[in-house]
């Protein structure tokens, strides 16, 4: 690197360290202050940012676990947070694996296949991609509302229905999964074609396995697409009991019933494991983004 | 000889299905033709004919054999097809209609609901009264000395309906008027079949009557209330049926209304003004977001690269912890954190400087949470992306201006950010259009409060075109769904605007998409 005066490199240190460390304390304000507010009595702010007196009930709530304060009120838990929980998982499980299938195998198509139109048809899925789905939220209210009439699976207020929904944001991770399938050696399929493989088989037995990596991305992130939807799931979902976490939570900060402590235990219940896995994947998951976004 | 022989013929490889192939196939189009069927039989004749569409062409490409090669795209286009392409066409279809809370429904449903009103005839009625039987109840209605007694019913809120048989003699014990009060809620689900074959219902607190269909429907569409003769015409100009008065007899149905929509937007004063105002904030939020997002983690991005620095990765751990946790989540607690009276974020303050920003009621201050939390939430991707440019910058490019005596600033300024503009630019785009539309954090923190004054349909100062639709369709302006399909359709036009220059940013970025 380029050379530099010692006096001068040691003020530099000082400064990126300070403005650093500063940067990240006022980043990690919130966090820290939710862990606290999980542990404080009551639901409101009460003077300090420190628990006084640490109470474990916000945790207990959250858990679905009755808990007996000390003067012997019974407080039951206010919503259904780990049922909620399980759904966003389930939901999110089936949308990702579903996506994961379709993009995987038209991605291979995109990158290997001849068929006709293909250049326009790839241009348009990445024009069609710009359309966020959220955009037609009163088409799709309205086609669901219908289609439940005819097919009772895929009414409103169907976790299925809103599977469906998810399956159709697979347009990104097609561009994702054929930049990695565009990078693999053409002397591979060009192999199995020799030894009679139909396309088919090229695709299940060659590029399938060399694509574990992307497929592994592809889901993680599918999978954060899906439990972070709010729009559509609180357009497509009613019951109480059929709610994703993302719809469920915003109950808890209600103006007329403001549950801020209960919010916190339950916010971090079920934020850390999807962090824990985000954190996990992260490597892999930047270069995926990078990917879907510039190699074509 | 094998290898031969394979060899001069690599076309024509096994691409039909075993018989369990073909089941599930067939199967399949079967399923989705009867869902066709019935979507036809609700009247949803345009959804119908798409899914018909959709099965012939999954039976087509799944049985000839020369569409192979489409099988492998046909289910990704289905999906993208059904639940992106004609979601948009449609919305801008109901643009164009009057769909409502009040007009909902398809005309069939519309008519079968009012087909299905029951009216009891008042001329009918006829005292009644309880008798237990062990844990149920019968019905007694009396007829000269003796009178008609049900079947016993549970009365346990459950519809039922049950036969009445002549008896000779009133049961001997009938329950008082104060004991039947708390049952008459079970007791409305109650249907009796008199021997003649009428049915009759509870009419009032004292008397059964009656039911019969309110309306009948005549050959010529009109219905005609059996009770006063009274004729509904269905008007398809305005989706409803109209009675001779000229009133509308809810429920109504969706007509297309034409450019009805686009008039109300253009030309209604209360509607007009507050659109403008939210396109302009929604220009200028995804506007500031990108840039702020870009520029801090820019910043961080090349202090992260510096070589000097140490603890590196624990730095880039912590500062890409918002992005790492879920989104929804982090957005809740800053409507927390940020709340007026019991928020953390105005106790710090007043701690310190002794304020406490009105954050959910002054507009401007709104507009400042919403761009602070969503700056928050998008400078760790933007950090990670530049990471990854700013590596790619030759080193000897820096260190040759470095020599000639260029200060880092202008180094980081003419050498590097020339160099990684151009593959940042179709991923700030997209980032923009994102933040065009971003519903989710809107709808989460500020559900666009606080309102705009004066409004004819509830806008708010921090509402942008997605989250304004999304309010008018589903919140509190009685889902004017036809009105709100009329909006998205302008945000459609900016979208594409957006999407089609990200397509040749993307173009010149790669040389090429393919």
């Amino acid at each position: 690197m380029i050379v530099e005066r010692p006096r001068d490199l040691v003020w530099k240190k000082i400064a990126a360290h300070a403005f650093l460390i500063a940067f990240v304390a006022l980043i990690m304000f919130p966090f820290l202050v939710v862990i606290s507010i999980s542990f404080r009595e009551g639901n409101f702010t009460i003077g300090s940012l420190w628990p006084e007196n640490p109470t474990l009930e916000h945790w207990y709530l959250a858990f679905g676990i009755p808990f007996e304060r000390a003067d012997g009120t019974l407080v039951q838990p206010p919503y259904p947070v780990l049922l909620w929980m399980f759904n966003s998982i389930k939901i999110g499980t089936i949308a990702s694996i579903g996506v994961v299938i379709i993009s995987t195998i038209s991605a291979y198509a995109f990158s290997r296949v001849r068929f006709p139109a293909r250049g326009a048809v790839l241009d348009s899925l990445f024009i069609i991609q710009m359309f966020p789905t959220t955009l037609a939220l009163v088409a799709i209210y309205a086609i669901f509302d219908s289609l439940g009439e005819a097919v009772p699976l895929l009414a409103i207020d169907s976790h299925w229905a809103l599977i469906a929904v998810y399956l159709s944001g697979v347009t990104l991770h097609i561009w994702t999964i054929k930049g990695y399938f565009d990078s693999v050696d053409p002397a591979m399929d060009k192999a199995a074609q020799i030894d009679g493989a139909t396309p088919w088989q090229t695709f299940r037995y060659v590029f399938l396995p060399l694509a574990v990596p992307i497929i592994a991305v592809v889901f993680v992130l599918a999978f954060i697409g899906t439990i972070n939807d709010y729009p559509m799931a609180s357009v497509l979902l009613r019951s109480g009991e059929n709610l994703t976490l993302a719809v469920g939570s915003r109950l808890y900060l209600n103006e007329f019933k403001y549950l801020w402590g209960d919010f916190a235990a339950a916010a971090i219940l079920s934020g850390l494991p999807i962090t824990f896995v985000f954190l996990l994947a992260q490597r892999y998951l930047v270069s995926g983004l990078a990917d879907g976004g510039v190699k074509g | 000889m094998t290898e031969l022989v394979e060899r001069a013929a690599p076309e024509a490889p096994r691409l039909t299905f075993g018989w369990l192939g073909w089941l599930v196939i067939a199967l399949l189009s079967l399923g989705m033709l009867y869902a066709s069927w019935m979507l036809y039989l609700t009247g949803e004749v345009l959804l119908a004919s798409l899914l018909l569409v959709a099965t012939v062409g999954f039976a087509l490409v799944f049985s000839v054999r020369r569409l192979y090669s489409v099988r492998f795209i046909y289910p990704g286009l289905v999906a993208v097809g059904l639940f992106v392409a004609f979601p948009v066409i449609y919305t801008i279809y109901l643009g164009f209609t009057n769909y409502s809370s009040f007009n909902i429904l398809t005309f069939e449903r519309a008519q079968r609901v009012l087909l299905q009103d029951k009216i009891t005839a008042p001329d009918t009625e006829r005292p009644f009264a309880l008798t237990r039987d062990g844990t149920a109840y019968r019905v007694f209605l009396p007829e000269g000395e003796g009178g008609l007694l049900s079947e016993p019913v549970p009365l346990d809120g459950v519809e039922i309906t049950v036969p009445a048989s002549p008896v000779t003699t009133p049961p001997a014990e009938l329950l008082a008027m104060r004991e039947i009060v708390p049952l008459r809620d079970a007791l409305a689900l109650v249907s009796v079949t008199l021997p003649d074959g009428t049915s009759v219902k509870q009419s009032g607190l004292r008397t059964f009557a009656s039911v019969a269909p309110a309306w009948r429907l005549e050959a010529d569409g009109r219905l005609v209330s059996s009770v006063d003769g009274k004729v509904l015409t269905p008007d398809h100009g305005v989706g409803f049926y109209v009675d001779e008065a000229g009133q509308t007899v809810p429920p109504g149905w969706r007509v297309g209304v034409g450019f009805e929509n686009f008039r109300r937007i253009f030309t209604s004063e209360g509607i007009r003004a507050p659109m403008l105002g939210i396109f302009v904030w929604t220009v200028v939020f995804a506007t500031l977001s990108v840039v702020l997002t870009f520029g801090l983690g820019l910043v961080l991005a090349s202090i992260l690269q510096w070589p000097h620095l140490r603890f590196k990765p624990m730095y880039r751990l912590l500062l890409i912890l918002p992005y790492a946790v879920p989104a929804f989540i982090s957005i809740l607690v800053f409507r927390g954190l940020f709340n007026q009276n019991f928020g953390e974020i105005n106790l710090v303050l007043e701690a310190l400087f002794g304020i406490r920003p009105e954050w959910t009621t002054n507009a401007m201050l709104a507009r400042t949470m919403i761009v602070i939390v969503n700056v928050w939430l998008g400078y760790p991707y933007m950090m990670l992306l530049a990471m990854g440019f700013l590596q790619s910058v030759p080193e000897d490019h820096k260190k040759a201006a470095a020599l000639e005596g260029a200060s880092s600033l202008r180094v980081f300024f003419t050498i590097t950010l020339p160099q990684i503009i151009p593959p940042f630019l179709p991923l700030l785009i997209a980032s923009f259009a994102f933040n065009f539309n971003n519903l989710v954090l809107i709808l989460l923190l500020t559900r666009g409060q606080p309102d705009m004054p004066g409004t004819v349909i509830p806008a708010g100062y921090t509402d942008i075109l997605g989250s304004f639709t999304y309010r008018v369709s589903f919140l509190d302006s009685g889902q004017q769904l036809g009105l709100a399909g009329a909006i998205t359709l302008i945000i459609f036009v900016v979208v594409a605007v957006i999407a089609y220059a990200n397509f040749v940013a993307m173009r010149r970025a790669t040389g090429g998409l393919r």
